[in-house]
């Protein structure tokens, strides 16, 4: 093998790599942070590797225009051998990739990495994972099917309520007066060129951060961290109480980041790529857009601002939240690091993460949204057409056919936007069933207009029967008193 | 090594001899040659960036320069008293844009002369909305937002009704002002009509 040490000898006299190279890879870490706790970072790294990868090999054959994108990308799941294979790593690449970016933040965040003298590696970290989210929605974008094309409508949206140059901004970003070709060329742009090469450049620096001031010791409690002292107790923990990170530390490192590449391909082969789904034309308004899942919560959390609010919600809320995470390191860039001694740290932690799973978990069924076809397919359950009159027979059919169903459940089938209807009838009487149906409220329009009187009574009187059969209907005090002086003939038979 | 009288012998300059050649400070001709080449650059920079940064900014154009009539077809497709879809082919298009250059609309005929084009577009964030003609309702997939048959806003997320186009009729012909996206900050109309948002009508209902 003489030839080998030859050939090396010549890279390395004109490279010079090698003392770095050892510098970097042999340089003593303290002990006991060769821990899986520390994975994250270079199993984000390997997946960024792994997009970049999968996404030249996609770019091969996809066409960034908006008449083809389409078309190109059916031609990657369809006719080129494992095209569909190569889609499915991508996607799920981004889909892991976006993961993998938030746990290492939030093991940063609780481990106290962030602080001295790790600030600059936290901010620029913040503006990686602004970098990640923005290629999760540029490459959501260069799937150009229905989810895309509306989905950027909300975002072009969102961006026209900018004051005072939301119109510009609202062109800027469309390339021109609609979504169209221009808009995909521009989002294309930014997902393979401005936005990757920004984020090489940033990785660059921040590993580079990582190397010169040495990965983050294990927090322990009663050990703050102190400008004056850190440094030296650093250097002395790491050089005569450390070991050298190849192969100490890295081969957990190399092993998570297999075991993540392994798992892209395994949810690779077995869920497979991700649509394209409807072919993006505006005139299919039979659509019910969705983005992918890292945006579910946005989904949900637009729905549920109230109109008044949510201008000034949507355009100051990131703001402040990047402005914290920004200033995080200065504002509490010294003291302890171990999350025993954190109960804050670790509140805003758990808060943040469970908010986020609830809005996501929220966003995968929607419930705010009106289920459109729910008036024609779901049935009326048989149990409340029995032992009625024609009268609130026809109100059950004057229930479906304007559209009640979609908003409104019976036995858990239909519309979640209004409360479910099988006991309205215990509360509600038949009065405020009246003025609910005419005059709408709260989330609910009024359909005065558009019911018949005829279609009222019907409507109500069969609303008025919807009560488990133990359980008496709501009724109003007056009309119980004048009962007792008139008993009504046909109540009775309805008990 | 013999010498010329008239020619010195150059030595190297020495550490202190070099310290002042080299600080800035010192007007040396080596660091004024650099700064003249810097500024150079920097007018060079000055002079491209300006073409560039009009065409980064070239989709910006003067408010109604993305608007012009376009033609929905002939009156007779849309009966009174009935909302239908109509579809249409935006004229400010690329031949790349393929079927995003076309555009769907709500026309409501109120009756023989009267006419509301509503965009497709949710005022609230831009999904398109669905007429129901048994309730009289539009509905948006997206996030909840209903809105009556005259456009005004029902009930859920959305501040404001329906945008609207300029329409006419000429000769038997629906005309619409658009071309343009609408959102909050492009409405589809430049009327002063503001239908009913969630505080109530506007002051110019009309």
């Amino acid at each position: 093998m003489h030839w080998v040490k030859q050939i090396y000898n010549w890279l390395e006299l004109r490279l010079q790599l090698q003392a770095p190279v050892e510098d970097a890879a042999l340089h003593p870490v303290p002990r006991n942070t060769a821990s899986w706790w520390y994975v994250f970072g270079s199993a984000a790294f390997t997946l960024l590797l792994l997009q970049i990868a999968t996404g030249i090999l996609l770019a091969i054959v996809y066409v960034p225009s908006a008449a083809h994108a389409w078309d190109s990308l059916n031609t990657l799941n369809h006719d080129l051998p494992l095209g569909w294979f190569l889609r499915a790593m991508h996607g799920w690449g981004s889909n892991f990739m976006v993961a993998v970016v938030l746990i290492h933040m939030a093991q940063v965040f609780l481990f106290g990495a962030y602080k001295f003298p790790r600030e600059l590696t936290w901010i620029v970290g913040v503006f990686l994972l602004l970098m990640t989210l923005g290629m999760a929605f540029t490459g959501e974008v260069m799937r150009f099917d229905q989810d895309a094309y509306w989905g950027l409508g909300i975002g072009v949206s969102i961006v026209g309520r900018v004051p005072l140059i939301g119109g510009p901004l609202v062109n800027l970003m469309m390339g021109g007066p609609i979504i169209g070709g221009a808009t995909l060329s521009r989002f294309f742009a930014l997902h393979v060129f401005v936005i990757p090469g920004t984020l090489l450049v940033l990785v660059a620096v921040h590993v580079w951060m990582v190397l010169k001031l040495g990965i983050n010791d294990w927090p322990m409690p009663g050990r703050p961290v102190r400008r004056s002292t850190y440094l030296a107790e650093y250097h002395k923990l790491s050089h005569e109480h450390g070991f050298p990170f190849v192969p100490g530390a890295f081969w957990k490192d190399l092993i998570f980041s297999g075991a993540v590449l392994a798992a892209v391909a395994v949810c690779a082969l077995v869920f497979g790529p991700y649509g394209p789904n409807g072919q993006p034309d505006p005139t299919i308004i039979q659509t019910n857009p969705k983005p992918d899942f890292f945006f579910l919560w946005i989904y949900a959390i637009l729905a549920y601002l109230p109109p008044e609010l949510e201008t000034a919600f949507i355009l100051i809320v990131p703001i402040l939240g990047i402005a914290v995470l920004l200033a995080l390191p200065f504002y509490a860039g010294e003291g302890e690091k171990s999350w025993h001694r954190r109960p804050v740290a670790v509140l805003v932690l758990v808060t943040v993460a469970v908010s986020f799973g609830v809005f996501t978990h929220l966003g995968t069924f929607t419930p705010w949204s009106p289920i459109m076809d729910a008036w024609t397919s779901d049935t009326v359950p048989s149990k409340f057409l029995q032992d009625r009159t024609p009268l609130e027979r026809q109100g059950a059919i004057v229930f479906q056919e304007k559209q009640c169903r979609n908003c409104h459940a019976l036995e858990k089938v239909g519309g979640l936007r209004g409360p479910a209807l099988d006991d309205v009838a215990t509360r509600l009487t038949e009065d405020q069933l009246y003025r609910q149906v005419l005059q709408g409220g709260g989330n609910m329009p009024a359909y005065g207009k558009n019911l018949s009187p005829p279609e009222t009574t019907a409507l109500v009187r069969f609303l008025t029967t919807l009560h488990p059969s133990g359980q008496q209907r709501a009724t109003d005090a007056s009309s119980a008193t004048a009962a007792e002086v008139t008993p009504p003939a046909t109540d009775a038979a309805k008990q | 090594m013999t010498q010329t009288p008239d020619q010195t012998p150059t030595q190297p300059p020495t550490p202190g001899e070099q310290a002042s050649h080299d600080d800035p400070r010192a007007v040396s001709r080596r660091w004024m040659f650099l700064k003249i080449g810097v500024l150079i650059n920097a007018a060079v920079a000055v002079a491209v960036a300006t073409p560039v940064v009009r065409y980064l900014l070239g989709p910006v154009k003067r408010k109604g320069a993305y608007h012009s009539w376009i033609s929905l077809g002939s009156i007779d497709q849309f009966p009174a008293g009935e909302t239908r879809l109509a579809t249409y082919e935006n004229p400010f298009t690329d031949p790349w844009d393929g079927e995003t250059a076309n555009t769907a609309c709500w026309v409501r005929r109120v009756d023989a002369t009267n006419f509301q084009v509503f965009a497709i577009n949710c005022a609230h964030l831009g999904c398109p909305v669905r007429w129901f003609p048994q309730s009289g309702l539009f509905m948006c997939p997206c996030h909840g937002g209903v809105y009556y048959s005259d456009g005004s806003r029902a009930s859920g997320p959305p501040e404001r009704g329906l945008f609207e186009y300029q329409h006419k009729v000429a000769g038997n012909v629906l005309k619409i002002f658009a071309g343009q996206t609408p959102t909050l900050s492009n409405e589809a109309s430049n009327s002063l009509r503001v239908l009913n948002n969630y505080k109530g009508s506007g002051p110019c209902t009309g």
